[in-house]
């Protein structure tokens, strides 16, 4: 039952991999938008904070095809960004991140918003009135202040990048080895005879990684806690 | 020297104010509501006025006429708030630091021996503000304010928030401040009596417009 095989290995890595990589290029996009959303307000605010939360009710065979139109490689920007930077996304892992990292920014974003609003605005203040300049009230204060908010929403953000099924097989499809991470590869061996096995280890690993993020999350939460209550 | 002469809609409330002053303390005095607090969040370029100047020493922090308008973190004034305010997740030594760094002076030991040893904090510079006392805590903040070596300290009523004992405990402290930190001071408070110990000179407020300008006898006296 736990002798993992290498195909499953594979899929396991890829998957760390692709959440990985989605919750670290999101995370410094999330903070930048959650901060807009939060403290400024602009012409064409609740069309920003709409669109962000547009891949939470949309099917996600939906923001898949989506992708594939835009990212693909006859895609608009798909197109320019493969023949000027090289960069493909098309069937590719990178593919799989970008359309886990969308997926998942609307869950990592809320609860960075959420604690930067609950950032007491006089200490930015007192801050301002001791010679810090606004970006360094950000670094100084309200960053630290909001980090609870901020590993909430990663630890949000992977777990859902490493579920992600719906986009990510529709935009990359499901390749052993280049695009089929955990959920896609247990969808393969559901669907073919004799894999009921397999399936269910990567099920086990589903859970433990899950349970790791979640717990880690806590762990990070709590001692971020103890040092914004200043004792 | 600071020349101030503002005014301000807020609401349905109107501030207008016109004052200049040499003291060492100016106490801005009045009834709560009377926009003292606003008057000196203007001072500190947390709020803009609608019309009218702010110069200290000669120099121009605001003038609505030439369009100037010096962001507060570039106005070297410090500001104690009546809630002290300090950064809950630095402790007292780097609260009483970031000033300095904010600002980019070089470190000074001499000047932060001073500043510790005029409002004895020297012992709590490891604890963090929750393990304060409302008047340690609003000791902290003054001394936060001074290193960050502004021109002119402007204080909300830093002893609004405590009790009598606290209060008579931190006086002496900011009479100390007032003869040898060397640094002018604005100081807003509806207490009379306060007023008389630490002000050199007083501008009194009432409904958002100077009412008495002049020496300590302009206070009320209480019975």
């Amino acid at each position: 039952m736990f002798d993992i095989s290498p195909t499953e290995w594979t899929a396991i890595q890829l998957s760390l991999r692709v959440a990985t990589v989605a919750t670290l290029v999101a995370t410094p996009l999330g903070i930048a938008l959650a901060w807009l959303l939060a403290r400024r307000d602009f012409w064409g605010k609740p069309v920003v904070d709409a669109a962000i939360h547009l891949p939470l009710v949309l099917p996600p065979v939906v923001t898949g095809y989506l992708l594939l139109l835009t990212f693909g490689r006859r895609g608009l920007v798909g197109a320019w960004l493969a023949d000027h930077l090289g960069i493909v996304f098309a069937f590719r892992w990178t593919g799989a991140a970008l359309a886990c990292g969308i997926m998942a920014f609307p869950l990592l974003v809320r609860p960075i918003r959420l604690s930067i609003e609950a950032v007491d605005r006089r200490l930015e203040q007192a801050a301002g009135t001791l010679g810090a300049a606004p970006w360094r009230v950000f670094l100084t204060v309200t960053l630290p202040l909001a980090l609870p908010g901020v590993l909430a929403g990663m630890v949000l953000g992977f777990a859902k990048a490493i579920g992600e099924f719906g986009a990510t097989i529709t935009f990359v499809s499901n390749i052993p080895g280049e695009t089929q991470t955990i959920s896609s590869a247990i969808y393969s061996l559901i669907q073919t005879p004799d894999g009921d096995t397999a399936a269910l280890r990567l099920v086990v690993v589903s859970i433990v990684i899950a349970m790791a993020a979640l717990i880690a999350s806590e762990w990070f939460a709590r001692r971020a806690l103890r040092r914004l209550h200043g004792n | 020297m600071l020349r101030v002469d503002v005014s301000r809609q807020l609401g349905e409330f109107s501030l207008q104010a016109s004052f200049a002053s040499e003291g060492r303390v100016t106490g801005l005095f009045g009834a709560s509501g009377s926009g003292k607090t606003s008057l000196i969040n203007m001072i500190a370029g947390l709020l803009r006025p609608d019309r009218g100047a702010i110069a200290i020493d000669g120099e121009t922090l605001d003038d609505t006429a030439e369009r100037v308008h010096v962001p507060m973190h570039r106005r070297r004034i410090g500001y104690v708030f009546q809630d002290a305010r300090l950064f809950p997740h630095l402790d007292v030594r780097q609260n009483l630091d970031y000033g300095r760094r904010m600002n980019r002076l070089a470190d000074d030991p001499a000047q932060r021996a001073r500043v510790t040893d005029l409002l004895d904090i020297g012992h709590l510079l490891d604890r963090r503000p929750g393990q304060l006392s409302g008047g340690e805590r609003q000791r902290v903040a003054l001394g936060r304010a001074l290193l960050a070596q502004p021109r002119l300290l402007l204080l909300d009523e830093p002893l609004g928030s405590l009790d009598e004992e606290r209060k008579v405990e931190i006086l002496p402290y900011l009479v100390r401040l007032r003869d040898e930190a060397g640094v002018p001071m604005v100081y807003v408070s509806h207490d009379a009596d306060e007023m008389r110990q630490l002000a050199t000179s007083i501008v009194m407020l009432g409904r958002g417009r100077v009412t008495a300008f002049g020496g300590t006898e302009v206070l009320p006296t209480t019975p």
